[in-house]
């Protein structure tokens, strides 16, 4: 058995494990067995792959191999021990830079082995060497946009950028303009491989990144950080293609797939086009919104327990503000004792609440909230209107009733959570601001709903304290 | 500006268009509310009650807005003020002339029974509310006048079969008579032309029978007239059933014309004696061969049929507190502003549907609305306002050609790549139809874990990274060495952050 019979071996199982993993993570009970799957996978293909590359090399290089994985492994590990699990999406962002950036690297070294060494390359077969040149120009470019797209969807989540989109002129100009120039480039390269179009290559697709999810506004953040893990996907498969690496290839493809496939469900859940969502531009094509004036009514702390005392179904729906004021913890105590009490708590999940897909499932089972009581848009929403109060806690578009109400609203067609339909609403919100996709919610001037300002976390504490 | 409440004049008729209760609604909406002396009498609310809860006692014809359960008689519709505004029952499409009458005074009507049927205006849709009342009474009538338990009993006396009921019609009344017939213990059927109430049907308890013949959907909510093959099936089963089943209750209408016939006089002949049938269509022309509006017919055989019109009248108090809180809806939508003063939009379809008199014109019949209540359709469509054009769905030709088109793209690509590149597409074509369908299925609750995961797995990019290490000089070399840190931040990071969630999710005690 050759070193290579042996890897390539090695990388099938690698292969089927991720797969496993994959089937695995799709069903809470075997969750769990899908991460060990895919921790096993990838340690047979890490080993395999150290043992190949072991052969052409001396004991110092080797050291210094497994030197880089301890330090970035370490790193990792670090940043996941201590990441709030509010921070979740801002840290997955972070992490698909660095594939992006990985895969860019990978990108370059497949140029300056071979195309850079000219006539001498020994690596490549001549007549294979203008395809080799194509995956070093795809597999840059993917990694590239990925790179840069995956700081900025960082930089909007951690609140480093503006959450707003941005919206330069003839912005879907550029990124075709992007595209065309990439192929124009790729081709260049192909016929005469040089250092300055490898440059431009990657210029264009940093960029191209860059404005893409810049003009991506706030609320549309989980699907880009979806699209993004495709994305980082499909660069670890163009750099299967270019070294030859079936491993790679069978991975990077899985992930590029069911990261799209993902994505395209979250659009279905808002009602939107992929390609809108991609291409940027919430609210853009859309009419003039009607314009929403009314009073408010507030509440305190003691009138919403009362309102609590006499429920007899309750029904939570969270949002962002939940995770930015770290209420889960609060909330899940005032569901238990509720619950003691004999009230019915459940908790309502629009497919888009929070900032990454299912973010509002992982806060609540943080702080131990049974996942049966956590229930989907579509399986709480007729159950709205015999429900006696509803909690909205940080949510604001997700509730909207204008999604169904006013066709010229930016998000109109959007399924929301019918939290209207239910006797009484209570809205925690910091204050009277407009929501993420910026459109005002009639809802906060209805009859039955009453509005408790200030910090979400310290308000359900006071509730619990006056219950 | 005021409202009156007058007493309603019609014979059999016990409810009012408000109770004390919907009068405290009104008053909060800015209105101030004149109700005519006895006219919550016969609801059980008496003058008292009204007067507490702040209305005055006085002449309800002089006021702005006059809320009445049916259509008033002539003579009071001669005392409404110029430009005044008329919410009751109108039934449009039977009263033209009347419509047209009080459109030449200048006087707004709004008739409470041309709601549109969608989502937003259920809450002030009296015909909904009123037809529920209704199914449930048909029951109760049905139920006194039949000899028998409704439940199934195993007695020391012997055994008790229980009644078999049938349901013409699953729209409101026939889901409530369902919903009241099979609590009372009996064996619950129905029938009807919209496939796609079936499931309502079952929800409630009831059987749905389904006639086999191709059916157009309906688009507006309301049932249709049916087709040729359609009613010859539906008559065979109505003709088995009556033969079989120990109750029926008929409830089919179509807006705007005559009953359909249902039973035939034959079909009510080869009923069991003691059978008794509520023909709920009674005034408008009857479902059923031989039934009287209004009176209670026993046939040679001894089958009662009920031919009652004015069910639910008969659950005043109920109906009366449905009603007017219907009515409360609407003047919500009609004050906007809280102030008592009449705004009528009429862009919002709900307004514009119910107006059928406005400013010396008659505005019968609106332009079409159209809800979709079919299974197949999302809940997307379902639930928005129909101004909101749902995305057409491809036709199957594009699609076909879309993927054909793909198909032979990557045949040729395939065709004409050099071995290697052909085996490495195989394997990329298939594992991406592999990522595609194993993620299928994932439970919602699991998509950040899964997105960690991937995440983690995206990391093998390492593999890459490792093997042009140390091969190729120093550049590629630490190049190589900075992707190997960043990949294996991302692989360890990325499963340690997915274990540290999945640790979290546990199942609750059984809630």
């Amino acid at each position: 058995m050759s070193p290579e019979a042996a890897a390539t071996a090695a990388y099938i199982v690698a292969a089927l494990l991720t797969v496993m993993s994959l089937a695995g993570l799709s069903k809470h009970e075997t969750a769990r067995n899908g991460v060990v799957y895919g921790i096993a996978g990838m340690t047979v293909a890490l080993v395999a792959t150290v043992v190949l590359a072991a052969g052409s090399l001396e004991a110092g290089a080797v050291a210094l191999l497994v030197a880089g994985f301890v330090i970035g492994g370490g790193i990792g590990l670090w940043r996941a021990r201590v990441v709030e699990m509010t921070g979740m999406p801002e840290l997955i962002a972070l992490l698909h830079s660095f594939v992006g950036l990985a895969a860019v690297l990978v990108g370059w070294n497949g140029y300056l082995e071979v195309e850079a060494v000219g006539a001498a390359q020994t690596t490549v077969a001549p007549e294979l060497l203008g395809i080799h040149s194509v995956e070093v120009g795809v597999g840059v470019f993917i990694g590239a946009v990925t790179f840069t797209g995956s700081i900025v969807a960082y930089g909007k989540l951690s609140g480093r950028m503006k959450s707003r989109p941005l919206t330069l002129p003839g912005k879907n100009a550029l990124n075709l303009g992007a595209l065309v120039a990439f192929a124009a480039l790729t081709v260049a390269f192909v016929v005469a491989p040089s250092l300055g179009v490898m440059i431009a290559i990657t210029a264009v697709a940093l960029a191209l990144g860059w404005h893409l999810v810049a003009s991506i506004g706030g609320g549309d953040m989980p699907v880009v950080v979806s699209m993004l893990n495709s994305y980082s996907g499909w660069a670890a498969a163009a750099s299967g293609f270019l070294l030859d690496n079936t491993l790679l290839i069978v991975t990077g493809a899985l992930v590029g797939s069911s990261g799209a496939y993902l994505s395209y469900v979250m659009c279905q859940a808002m009602n939107r086009s992929f390609i809108s969502v991609i291409a940027g531009g919430f609210g853009v094509e859309s009419g003039t919104a009607a314009a929403v004036e009314g009073e408010h009514r507030e509440v305190g702390a003691d009138e919403v327990a009362e309102m609590l005392r006499e429920a007899s179904s309750v029904v939570i729906t969270p949002g962002y503000g939940m995770a930015v004021a770290q209420a889960q913890y609060p909330v899940a105590d005032l569901t238990r004792k509720l619950r003691d009490k004999g009230v019915e708590v459940r908790f309502g999940i629009h497919p888009v609440a929070g900032r990454l897909p299912g973010h509002m499932n992982v806060l609540l089972a943080e702080a131990k909230v049974p996942y049966d009581i956590v229930l989907e848009m579509d399986e709480i929403n007729d159950d709205l209107a015999s429900t006696s109060v509803v909690l909205v806690i940080g949510a604001n578009d997700t509730v909207n009733p204008a999604a169904m109400e006013d066709p010229g609203s930016p998000i109109a067609g959007m399924p929301v959570l019918r939290v209207w339909e239910a006797k009484n609403v209570v809205v925690f919100k910091r204050s009277m601001a407009v929501g993420y996709a910026g459109v005002q919610n009639p809802l906060f001037f209805r009859e039955n709903t009453s509005m408790i300002f200030g910090d979400a976390k310290n308000r359900v504490e006071d509730i619990l304290a006056a219950l | 500006m005021r409202i009156g409440v007058p007493r309603e004049t019609r014979e059999r008729e016990t409810r009012v268009a408000a109770t004390p209760a919907t009068v405290i609604g009104l008053q909060n909406l800015g209105w101030t509310v004149t109700v005519e002396p006895g006219a919550g009498a016969r609801s059980d609310f008496p003058d008292e009650a009204y007067v507490a809860a702040g209305a005055e006692l006085g002449d309800p014809w002089s006021a702005d807005v006059v809320l009445a359960v049916n259509t008033p008689a002539p003579e009071d519709l001669a005392r409404l003020q110029e430009r005044a505004t008329l919410v009751c029952r109108v039934a449009p499409a039977q009263h033209a002339e009347l419509v047209a009458d009080l459109a030449a005074r200048g006087i707004t009507v709004l008739a409470t029974d041309a709601v549109p049927r969608i989502s937003r205006a259920q809450s002030l849709d009296v015909l909904s509310s009123m037809a529920n009342i209704a199914g449930y009474r048909a029951v109760i009538e049905a139920a006194n006048r039949f000899g028998r338990f409704f439940t199934g009993q195993v007695t020391a006396a012997g055994k008790v079969p229980p009644a078999k009921v049938l349901v013409a019609g699953a729209g409101v009344a026939g889901l409530a008579a369902i919903g009241a017939a099979s609590s009372l213990g009996a064996i619950v059927r129905a029938t009807d032309p919209r496939p796609e109430v079936a499931e309502q049907v079952s929800s409630l308890g009831g059987e749905f029978l389904t006639v086999d013949v191709e059916q157009e959907r309906s688009t507006d909510g309301y049932a249709r007239t049916t087709s040729e093959a359609y009613d010859r099936r539906a008559a065979e089963i109505y003709s088995e059933q009556a033969a079989d089943v120990d109750i029926v209750i008929t409830t089919a209408l179509i807006p705007g014309r005559a009953a359909p016939r249902l039973l035939t006089a034959a079909d009510v002949a080869s009923m069991r004696p003691g059978s008794v049938v509520v023909d709920m269509a009674a005034g408008m022309g009857g479902n059923v061969e031989g039934s009287v509006p209004d009176e209670v017919v026993v046939t040679a055989n001894g089958v009662t049929i009920i031919g009652d019109t004015d069910l639910a009248a008969r659950l005043p108090a109920q109906a009366s507190q449905l009603y007017g809180t219907n009515l409360v809806n609407l003047l919500k939508l009609l004050t906007p502003q809280k102030d008592g003063e009449l705004v009528l939009d009429l862009d919002d379809v709900v307004v514009r549907g119910m107006t059928v008199a406005k400013d010396g014109e008659v505005m019968w019949p609106p332009p079409p609305v159209s809800v979709s209540a079919a299974p197949a359709a999302a809940p997307a469509i379902e639930e928005s306002t129909p101004v909101v054009e749902p995305a057409k769905p491809r036709s199957p030709a594009w699609r076909y050609g879309g993927i054909a088109l793909g198909l032979a793209l990557l045949f040729v690509a395939t065709a004409f790549a050099p071995a290697e590149l052909a085996t490495n597409l195989t394997v990329f074509v298939l594992a991406v139809v592999i990522g595609y369908y194993v993620i299928g299925k994932v439970h919602h609750a699991l998509h950040t874990p899964l997105m960690s995961v991937t995440n983690a797995i995206s990391g093998v990019v390492i593999v890459g990274a490792l093997l042009q290490f140390g091969q190729h000089g120093l550049v590629v070399s630490v190049l190589a060495f900075i992707a190997i840190v960043l990949a294996s931040i991302n692989i360890v990071g990325g499963f340690a952050v997915t274990r540290r969630m999945l640790a979290m999710f546990t199942k609750g005690p059984a809630a």
